[in-house]
This record gives C-alpha cells, structure tokens and sequence, in this order.
C-alpha cells in the first residue's frame, strides 16, 4: 500500500517537473527497461544468482565444518577465530582484484569473493548454537557413556538448527550482495556477465532506466531468497519440533 | 547400596560447594537431600553420578566397582528433552547410546511410557505435551535402562501445585512397586515428608549433612493429612532451624 502510493508519487514528480530520464527514471520507464532489455538483463540476473546459490553453498559448507571443528578443539578455535573475524572485516571490494588475479576461472573467482563475505553469519551463528547446547543434555550423554560422535550428531548438532537457520538466512542475502561487489570488480576488468556489469555498462552509456532496472532485479532477487530461506526455516522447524 | 565418604567438592574458582559429607544410602531407600538453594545438594547429586569428581573422599559402591552404564537414572529440574524427538525416542535415547537397536528397544520403552502413564503419548513432541507430561516422558527415559539408582534433582519444583502433588503421588507408588533406590533433592521440607523414607538435612554452603531423619508416616495418598506427616514436617524445620534462621 505504502510501496504503490510512494511509486505513485515518484512517477507523479518525475512527470511535473519533467525530469528527463538519464537523470531519474520513473517507475514506469524502469518496468518498460526492464522488459524492453530482458534480453540482456535476464541473463546477467541468471548468471548473478548463479554466483550468488553457489557462494552460499561453499559459504555453508565452510561454516558448519568450521563451526563443528571450533566446538570440537580449543586450539582450532584460538587458531580459526581471529581469521574468520579478519575476513569478515576485510572489505571485499579490496580484496576482490586480488582473488580475481589469483583464480583463473572468473566465475570461480566470483564465487570465491561472494563465498567470503557470506559464510561468517553461517559460522558464527551455528558456533553459538553448538555451544548453546543445554548442559542438562550433555550431562545426559556423559551419563550413558556417549562418544563423542554420538554427542555432535545426536544433540550438538540437532540443538544448533535453529541458529544454522538464522545465519543462512542472513549470509543468503551477503552472499548476493558479495557476488554483486566480486561482478563490480570484474566488470571493470572487462569480464562481462552478471547484474554488476549491466549496472556498471548501463551507466556509462547513460542508460539510466536500464541501470534502474538492474538494480530493481537485484532488490527483488534479494527479497525473494530472504522470503524462501526464511520459508525453508520455518518449514524445517515446524517439521522438526511437531505442530 | 553406596556409602559417600568425607566427600569435598571445591570446584576451579575455589567455590566450596560441599564439604566432608558422609552418609550411608541402602538399597531401597528414599532419600531425600533438603537443604537451602546453594547448599550443594545439586553438586552432590552429580557426584552420585559420577558427572564430576569428588576433590577429596571417596563414593564407594556396595559392588565394589563403579556402577555401569544404565545403573543410574537421572532426572533433572527441567525436562530436558530433546525437542526434534518424539516422547518414545525421548526414552529411547539412554538405550540408543548404550547400542541398542530401536526394534529390540521398543518392549522398555512400551513399558517405561505406560509406567508414567503416557503410553498413548509415544509419538507426540515435547511442544505437544505440558509441563507435567513432559516430566513424565523425562522420568520414562531415567527407568528405562532399570537402573539400580534413580538420582532426581529437584524434578518437580517447576510445576504448578496440583501437578506437583499428582506427580508425587505416583512417584511414591513407583518407588514402592519397584524397589529402587532413590535419591532425591529438594528444597522443600513438605515434598520431603511426603516422599521420603529418609531425610537429609543439609546446611547451607558449604554443604554438610546437618542431620539425618527417618520417615516412617504410612503409604496411603491419604498420609498428607496425617498426624505423622505434619509430626515429620516440624521435625525436618526444627532440624533446618539448627542450620540457618528460619
């Protein structure tokens, strides 16, 4: 309701004053940019989700292992924390050309930088959920004699679910923003595909509706993984904790 | 059964938690451990069970060795459940870790779910079941390895009264139809009178065995209103009073 009147009175503006369309586009210029370039946006929206699923894949992968193995030994923590808080702080957009240099294969290098900026929710929040395990439950499996594989397998991890959820949730949305930074870097360096480079290409022709559009594709793209990962969330604790 | 012998706890940041306690527990017996919150009695308990290690003295087991695995039931305060496991997979866990198959399982943990009543209850989820239920499902899971020894910490101080008394009720008649040992904490002296066949009074930190009372007031639901009863309640608070002002 809010989103239309706010529309409404963008395109309202842009008509009264006539605003000329490589300065701000209207709402309407940028729907009809984005279906008149859906030849080219399309693609490069593909080929950024593509970045983007796969980063949080490996940034998944790389969390939880991370995480089980912090759990597991004291010394693996003290030796992975600092890194892991060093890489999040690390601005990606200064270390990108650097990885883009060093991997050949830009779609690689991509996933690489993306990867980076996604998998610290992921890891720090399954960390807390393993260690959140409830004492009681521990002393439970101490009772009976529980190695410790039985312990990860049939409590810490179980227990940790609902915080692994969260931190998808959030590192799904970083991992889109990250694959959109690496394209930037590599965009500029002439490597051309992704919703990056049409943003990039767009504005330096002046083609500012299609820039809008690009930028409209990757909001929506962000709001629907948010919605479907937080979907899957409920969807995996409803299933887990009974109606 | 057991007998704890001057057993000290001091835990890593100098905390004395109970100091050269000693007291003999017999098979069969009902003990309950009363004494204010901070007293130990919690610590004790986990010494029972071997959870942690006595910093000096010794528990020593009529056997002579240390009782295995599944010799000791334990009950925590909270249900403790595991909230993605159903009631039945609950009970199975002790079972489960000691390598037992589901399907050989299955007949224990039949019976300890009919034992506390829920066996219509086996598939339904923590977030299914109230308080009390979910102590039930807890104390299932405690019996169904049959231990010798079940230790209970408090298991009954965050239900509402009426389920409180229900569920001591059926406890006592447990105890009695089954022979096993208990020891039981608690800080309440009415909780302690009602179940116990002994009561051990302990004072506050660091804890030590203030004095030790036997319990003889009957079996009937109907020895709450009882002269003994209420005779046991003032003797365990002239005991308490020694111990602290109250």
């Amino acid at each position: 309701m809010f989103g239309a009147v706010g529309l409404g009175l963008w395109q309202a503006t842009v008509w009264a004053l006539g605003v000329p369309p490589y300065v701000l586009p209207g709402p309407v210029a940028i729907v009809l940019a984005i279906f008149q370039d859906a030849g080219q946006l399309v693609p490069a929206l593909f080929s950024t989700l593509m970045v983007a699923i796969t980063a949080l894949l490996a940034a998944t992968g790389i969390g939880v292992a991370l995480a089980v193995a912090m759990a597991a030994s004291r010394l693996f923590r003290a030796a992975i924390q600092p890194w892991a808080v060093i890489l999040q702080v690390t601005p990606v957009v200064a270390i990108a050309p650097l990885i883009i240099l060093w991997v050949d294969q830009p779609f690689a290098a991509l996933v690489v930088c993306a990867t980076i900026v996604a998998f610290f929710p992921i890891l720090s929040n399954t960390a807390a959920g393993l260690a959140a395990t409830p004492p009681e439950l521990t002393d439970l499996f101490q009772l009976y004699g529980a190695s410790r594989a039985q312990s990860l397998f049939w409590l810490s991890l179980p227990s940790a679910v609902p915080n692994f959820l969260v931190g998808l949730r959030i590192s799904g949305t970083l991992a889109l923003v990250g694959a959109v930074v690496a394209e930037f870097v590599a965009g500029s360096g002439g490597f051309a595909s992704g919703l990056a480079y049409q943003i990039i290409e767009a504005s330096y022709r002046l083609e500012i509706p299609r820039m809008f559009a690009a930028l409209v594709l990757l909001g929506l793209s962000g709001i629907v993984i948010y919605a479907a990962l937080g979907g899957l969330e409920r969807l995996v604790l409803r299933r887990r904790d009974g109606a | 059964m057991l007998a704890i012998r001057s057993v000290t706890k001091r835990f890593d940041d100098g905390t004395l938690a109970v100091e050269e306690v000693s007291a003999e527990i017999k098979s069969g017996e009902f003990v309950a451990l009363l004494g204010p919150s901070g007293c130990g009695k919690s610590t004790l308990l986990r010494l029972l069970a071997g959870l942690t290690a006595p910093s000096d003295g010794e528990i020593v087991w009529d056997a002579g060795a240390r009782p295995g695995l599944g010799d000791i039931g334990f009950v925590f305060q909270d249900a403790t459940l595991m909230p993605w496991a159903d009631a039945a997979e609950n009970v199975y866990l002790p079972l489960r870790l000691m390598g037992q198959r589901r399907a050989e399982a299955k007949a224990r943990i039949d019976a300890a779910l009919a034992q506390v009543g829920l066996a219509e209850f086996a598939e339904s989820r923590p977030k299914a079941l109230s308080g009390g239920m979910k102590m039930r499902v807890s104390i299932a899971r405690a019996l169904v390895s049959d231990p010798g020894l079940l230790l209970m910490d408090e298991p009954f101080a965050a239900l509402d009264e009426f389920t409180r008394h229900r569920l001591q009720g059926d406890l006592h008649r447990l105890w009695r139809q089954s022979g096993k040992t208990v020891v039981f904490v608690t800080h309440s002296i009415y909780e302690a009178a009602f179940l116990a066949s002994r009561v051990l009074v302990m004072s506050p930190r660091p804890g030590r065995i203030a004095a030790d009372i036997a319990a003889k007031i009957g079996d009937g639901p109907e020895r709450r209103d009882s002269a003994a009863y209420l005779a046991l309640v003032g003797e365990i608070t002239q005991a308490l009073r020694g111990v602290m002002a109250l």
